[in-house]
């Protein structure tokens, strides 16, 4: 197709269009509880012109709402990162470590964040209030851990030999062979896992939100879908799909600085 | 004269799905201390398997190798290395390639020491000017100045070069020569080079050896090229010595590197064969001009 001037905005204008179009259509013939878009915004304007208020547990702005949640997924994210870095190399650099541990990764890697958050709970209940908490970072963590690991150990094994060779020819230490040749190597693909992970994490908070209840964007919906109030859910639903976005952006653009190098 | 490196019986197999393949069999070569080795032969007849044998960087399936009275068992620093693709790591300035090295060699120096000596000798290489570059930034030229300055500043005991030259063009290449022969001169190491170029095996070492066709290469002959030190192209292109010793050598890969020696090669042999045996070759006018007036 050709491009024109400013295609880079119209084009997606119109895609926002369609949908709106084919929203407000449905919520006034098939799905009459489905709220129109006049509707949902009259409704949420409050949340979003005022995003930073607290007016109470569960009724804040919704960028404050996004905050909680960013700083849970942060903290979650943060330990897969930490867990997960270090078994991907693992995998990587020994075979015998791969064969032990790849075949429970392999089975481990497919369960929902659903799944995970009942354990979660169970595994901290000694933590009595906090136990909604650390229940909703180890769901996060495990499920976001994944990509990391598989993508860094795709990374370590695919560290050309030449380099390795270098580091032999040198008789460079383990830790100077790890730190001046194989996380250089690997930090390409290991952003790129860090990128995937990150987006899983963000998938994870609101399932973990959505069943302890706590404030976030994630509980928000929960809790205004008990209230009927489903204007909100469309709200958090918009709300959540943005932040994901931009998290993405975010990390390509880190991404790119780190395989420029 | 006892030799600096002793490789004897030297033998690699590799396991293939069609059962072990001999590459290499019954290796045999020394080399004095000081002395430049060229090992030539055809591609894939396991010249490079010998030198990653002698860098350690590969496992000897038979024989052995002994550099100044010690067993090769695995790579080190104390042969500094060039490889065919220089194989900077891109992460770090050419400067920061040549420390990694330098830091392993000399790590009872101080921190300006050890940037001095890498300073140095990438100063000999000509990159005095592009040291906080990162290799991406290089030409494949410059790139290979820089890993024979990482081999050289490592004060190796010997250096070995696998087709150091060989992905580079002609006249960069002629280029390189000279700065490794300036620095071999000058560090007076003990080299042994692969190659399958005839002209740059001539100009730059003392024995040229010449390996046969795989499977089961070996030593097929050892030519001993002794042009004054140090030379100069110029001198040896007026040489009717260096033409002999070329046809020599391109007849022995085109016709008898094909055929396996009867029994091992001689550990030292002396001058392959009597000059009067070895077939001309067609010369530049020039040549010819200057060998009527001045036969040899």
């Amino acid at each position: 197709m050709k491009s024109f001037k400013l295609d880079w905005l119209l084009l997606p204008l119109i895609g926002f269009g369609v949908v709106l179009v084919v929203w407000a259509i449905s919520s006034n013939t098939w799905a009459t509880n489905l709220p129109s878009p006049a509707k949902t915004w009259e409704s949420s304007r409050e949340y979003v012109l005022s995003p930073f208020a607290k007016r109470g547990e569960m009724d804040q702005g919704i960028l404050r709402f996004t905050w909680y949640s960013l700083i849970l997924v942060a903290q979650g994210y943060g330990l897969a990162l930490l867990v997960g870095t270090p078994i991907g190399f693992c995998l990587g650099l020994s075979k015998t470590f791969t064969k032990i541990f790849d075949p429970i990764i392999q089975i481990l890697r497919p369960v929902s964040p659903l799944a995970w958050l009942p354990l979660g709970l169970v595994l901290f209940m000694n933590a009595g209030k906090e136990a909604g908490t650390y229940g909703a970072l180890f769901t996060i963590a495990i499920c976001a851990m994944w990509p990391t690991v598989l993508n860094t150990a795709v990374g370590v094994r695919a560290v050309p030999q030449d380099f390795l060779n270098v580091g032999r020819v040198l008789k460079l230490s383990r830790w100077k062979t790890l730190t001046k040749i194989l996380i250089p190597a690997t930090l390409p693909y290991m952003f790129t896992g860090f990128r995937l992970s990150l987006g899983i994490a963000w998938l994870a908070i609101v399932a973990a939100e959505m069943l302890t209840g706590r404030p976030g964007a994630g509980g928000f919906l929960w809790q205004e879908y008990n209230a009927l109030i489903y204007e909100h859910i469309i709200l958090s639903i918009i709300t959540i799909g943005l932040v994901g976005f931009a998290l993405d952006r975010l990390m390509s653009l880190l991404e790119r600085r780190f395989k420029s190098i | 004269m006892a030799s600096f490196l002793d490789i004897s019986q030297l033998g690699k197999t590799f396991p293939t799905p069609k059962g072990p393949l001999t590459v290499v069999r019954d290796f045999n070569l020394q080399i004095r201390k000081g002395e430049f080795i060229a090992l030539i032969g055809h591609s894939g007849c396991g010249k490079s398997t010998v030198l990653s044998m002698v860098a350690g960087l590969a496992d000897l399936s038979e024989g052995g190798i002994v550099l100044s009275g010690k067993e090769v068992t695995g790579a080190g620093p104390d042969r500094g290395v060039v490889f065919q693709a220089p194989c900077l790591l891109p992460w770090l300035s050419v400067l920061e390639n040549v420390l990694l090295g330098v830091d392993q060699a000399y790590y009872t120096a101080s921190r300006t020491e050890r940037r001095q000596i890498a300073e140095y000798y990438l100063t000999l290489v000509g990159l005095a000017d592009a040291m906080d570059r990162r290799p991406a930034d290089l030409s494949q030229g410059m790139r290979q100045r820089c890993g024979i300055a990482r081999a050289f500043a490592l004060h190796p005991k010997m250096l070995l070069l696998d087709e150091p030259f060989g992905m580079l063009d002609a006249l960069t290449k002629m280029e390189l020569q000279d700065v490794l022969l300036d620095l071999w001169q000058h560090d007076q190491k003990t080299a042994l080079m692969v190659t399958h170029d005839v002209d740059e095996a001539l100009y730059l070492a003392d024995r040229v050896v010449c390996m046969t066709d795989g499977p089961e290469a070996t030593v097929g002959e050892i030519l001993e090229v002794k042009f004054p030190r140090p030379r100069s192209r110029k001198q040896l292109l007026e040489d009717p010595e260096y033409y002999r010793l070329r046809a020599h050598l391109i007849t022995f890969l085109e016709e008898r590197s094909h055929f396996r020696p009867v029994r091992p090669a001689p550990h030292s042999s002396p001058p392959a064969t009597p000059p009067g045996s070895i077939p001309q070759v067609p010369r530049s006018s020039f040549q010819r001009l200057l060998s009527a007036f001045n036969p040899a």
